[in-house]
């Protein structure tokens, strides 16, 4: 969700003029009442505003809501907490994010709630669920929809140079060079911001030695120096080298919608983005998201140890109570009693988002976007492992620095040993 | 004497206001900082007194003097490219010429932009598939149109957005000075038999001096804290190529979460742009408060 930054800056913008958010501030927060803070987002905010209407007609306790846009409300949160105006419930991005506000013991388990009803944890996918899983404790549940990162790829192109979409990365490199023979960039990338290069890292890495190599990372940071990092930085930095996303990708941005239009002009063949990609080509370029637009997961790599399957994305975002809370009995009700009830679910679903629940599948035929949305549960479902993005899987000042040096290596500035030293040093 | 004094030189109960108001957003603020700069904090809880270790962690950091010397260059960079356009173009405004008035509002009208509103148009026009980068930059030698994605491109073209931004101020500065300087000057100039560059280079610029030097202070000490303009342009990338000090500082508070740690870079913008102002006016004799006319 952080990847749509810009657009919830933007639409949150837009929907502050109006006034019409729904969002009072914590000064209204009458005693008792459960106090939800989440993101400002055009999708996302009635889906969450419904849910509270709905709370506060059958039950015995009140809640209520304040969103705020993205960049504004993670500098908040972070001061907020452990304050006297602190939410009772309140959205995060789990991993990482999460983590900093459990080692300040500020987030509440919630497993003993999970475990008088078990129908609760059961309804998710185990995979989303993990991401907000700390030392074996539950600490949040998915309260958005699931985003995994895919290929995109124009059909148009891919017809006109008789290409296929790849299953393995052979297949890949020799689409890479069969692209630039007929002057078409291979792969569209907005390098000028480095998480769009992390996902080649995160997938190759994935492909190469498994899920377990990046868990690794995040014990001990030593595990950066693995062979199989540096194997996965030297390809990122081989399929720059080849050209495969052109000249200019550290001048290309994400936010001005600029990758996604050499995707649908044609001036790219393929572009790797989380599936909120989608939902973007459907509102900027409408023709070619209905006609021209196709996907694929990320191609097998012969010899590596992970499945093909295996994901890598944004899991969820997720719903956590506040520890210090209060209310923290009534903040627990709230929780387990909305993000996977069926009303939550079909809002989620009518807002264009594919829920993290087991049910979704059944819930999403008919809908609109049902054959995108239909294959990305389909992916997530059956996928082994499901990773969160690196950069908010891990603390935030050592993401800051693997953002810099992605985008150095990208730019043959530095080499993938250098890069696992600098990380291996962070802890 | 001292009622006579006191006539001519206002107490200082006239400066409370404007004293109050810098020590509420001026000294508090940095008295903070200061404190903050020995703690270790990432914005939850309570900040854990460290001591020296962030100071020390400065000597550590691989970043930061690459960081300082990309601020020096967009610094020394900023005024090179700033002061001789914005000085031609403020005296030549000053004048009489025809469509001058009409010409000196085109010049004007980036001052009236919002910086971020500025950087952004910019980033659209540098993109380099669909922006005015991607037609023009054969003509520049960049066929590719990789302004803001090239190592050695990227701070140049932020300089020049910055210029783009901020002649039309500081031309607005030299345009007023240079409508101060007496035409008695001229004439006389003229009866010598010296023309328009002599002009120039004898009277004009050193009647200018004054306004030279505050416009410097201004540039300089600006642009030691340019930060919105480099966030929105290039995020101090690609790599760290246009990194700036103001921004590593935002970069570690707030996506970092190292706050202690911030504010030692937060300190130490203090300290240069207190220095680097103060040698500027030291330097050029500016504090000496002295008039460049003869009996004034």
């Amino acid at each position: 969700m952080r990847r749509r930054a810009l657009l919830a800056a933007v639409t949150g913008i837009a929907l502050a003029l109006t006034a019409a958010c729904g969002s009072s501030g914590p000064g209204d927060t009458k005693s008792g009442e459960v106090h939800v803070w989440s993101l400002q987002d055009a999708g996302l905010t009635p889906v969450v505003k419904a849910s509270i209407t709905r709370y506060n007609k059958d039950g015995d306790n009140k809640a209520s809501l304040s969103t705020y846009i993205n960049d504004a409300y993670k500098q908040k949160i972070q001061v907020a907490m452990g304050s006297p105006n602190a939410p009772d419930v309140f959205y995060n991005w789990g991993g990482g994010n999460l983590k900093q506000f459990v080692d300040a013991n500020q987030v509440a388990p919630l497993d003993d709630a999970l475990a008088k009803k078990p129908e609760v944890k059961d309804a998710f996918l185990p995979a989303v669920l993990k991401t907000a899983n700390l030392d074996g404790k539950q600490y949040g549940l998915p309260m958005t929809g699931t985003q995994p990162v895919i290929f995109f790829y124009n059909k148009k192109v891919f017809t006109a140079a008789g290409a296929q979409p790849p299953k393995t990365y052979d297949d890949f490199l020799k689409l890479v060079d069969l692209f630039k023979s007929k002057k078409v960039t291979p792969i569209a990338l907005p390098g000028s911001q480095g998480w769009t290069e992390l996902m080649y890292a995160e997938y190759f890495l994935d492909r190469i030695g498994g899920p377990e190599k990046f868990d690794a990372i995040q014990k001990d940071p030593a595990a950066w120096k693995d062979p199989d990092v540096v194997k996965a930085l030297q390809m990122c930095q081989d399929l720059a080298k080849k050209g495969a996303f052109g000249t200019n990708f550290a001048s290309i941005n994400y936010d001005n919608a600029g990758a996604g239009k050499l995707l649908a002009t044609g001036k790219s063949a393929m572009f790797l983005m989380g599936t909120w990609e989608y939902p973007t080509q459907l509102t900027n370029n409408p023709d070619f998201a209905k006609k021209d637009l196709g996907w694929f997961q990320f191609p097998s790599i012969a010899g590596g140890k992970g499945q093909p399957g295996n994901l890598v994305g944004n899991p969820s975002n997720y719903f956590s109570v506040n520890g210090n809370s209060k209310n923290k009995d009534a903040a627990i009700d709230y929780l387990i009693n909305t993000v996977s009830s069926d009303g939550y679910i079909d809002d989620l679903i009518k807002s264009g988002a594919v829920p993290a629940t087991k049910n979704a599948e059944s819930k999403l035929a008919g809908k609109p976007n049902a054959e995108f949305n239909g294959d990305v549960f389909k992916m997530v479902s059956t996928a082994p492992s499901f990773a969160q993005s690196w950069d908010q899987a891990i603390a935030p000042d050592i993401a800051k620095e693997l953002l810099t040096n992605l985008q150095k290596l990208f730019l043959q500035q530095i080499t993938p040993q250098a890069f696992v030293d600098d990380m291996a040093k962070r802890k | 004497m001292s009622s006579v004094a006191a006539k001519e030189r206002p107490g200082f109960v006239w400066a409370a206001p404007a004293a109050l108001f810098f020590a509420l957003f001026g000294v508090v603020p940095i008295v903070v900082v200061i404190y903050l700069s020995g703690t270790k904090w990432n914005g939850l809880g309570t900040p854990q007194w460290v001591g020296s270790a962030n100071w020390s962690a400065l000597l550590d950091d691989g970043e930061f003097l690459p960081a300082l010397r990309t601020t020096i260059l967009l610094t020394v960079g900023t005024w090179l490219v700033q002061t001789p356009l914005a000085l031609l173009l403020g005296v030549w405004s000053a004048g009489q010429q025809r469509f001058r008035a009409v010409l000196s509002t085109v010049f004007f009208l980036p001052l009236l932009l919002s910086t971020a509103a500025i950087a952004l148009v910019f980033v659209c026009l540098l993109d380099p598939n669909f922006g005015l980068a991607a037609t023009w930059g054969k003509f520049l030698g960049v066929p590719d149109g990789n302004f803001l994605g090239d190592s050695g491109r990227a701070l140049p073209t932020v300089i020049f957005v910055l210029a783009w931004q901020f002649v039309p101020f500081h031309t607005l500065l030299y345009q007023a000075a240079t409508r101060q300087i007496p035409t008695q000057l001229y004439e006389a100039a003229q009866l010598d038999g010296a023309d328009t560059v002599r002009q120039f280079f004898s009277i004009t610029l050193p009647q200018l001096r004054n306004t030279i030097v505050a416009s410097s202070v201004m540039m300089l000490v600006g642009s030691v804290t340019y930060f919105e303009s480099v966030l929105l342009l290039t995020n101090g990338g690609p790599g760290t190529a246009t990194q700036v000090v103001p921004l590593e500082m935002y970069k570690d508070g707030f996506i970092a979460f190292d706050m202690g740690y911030a504010s030692v870079l937060a300190v130490l913008l203090v300290i240069i742009g207190t220095i680097l102002s103060i040698v500027v006016v030291r330097a050029t004799g500016y504090h000496r408060m002295t008039s460049d006319r003869e009996g004034l």
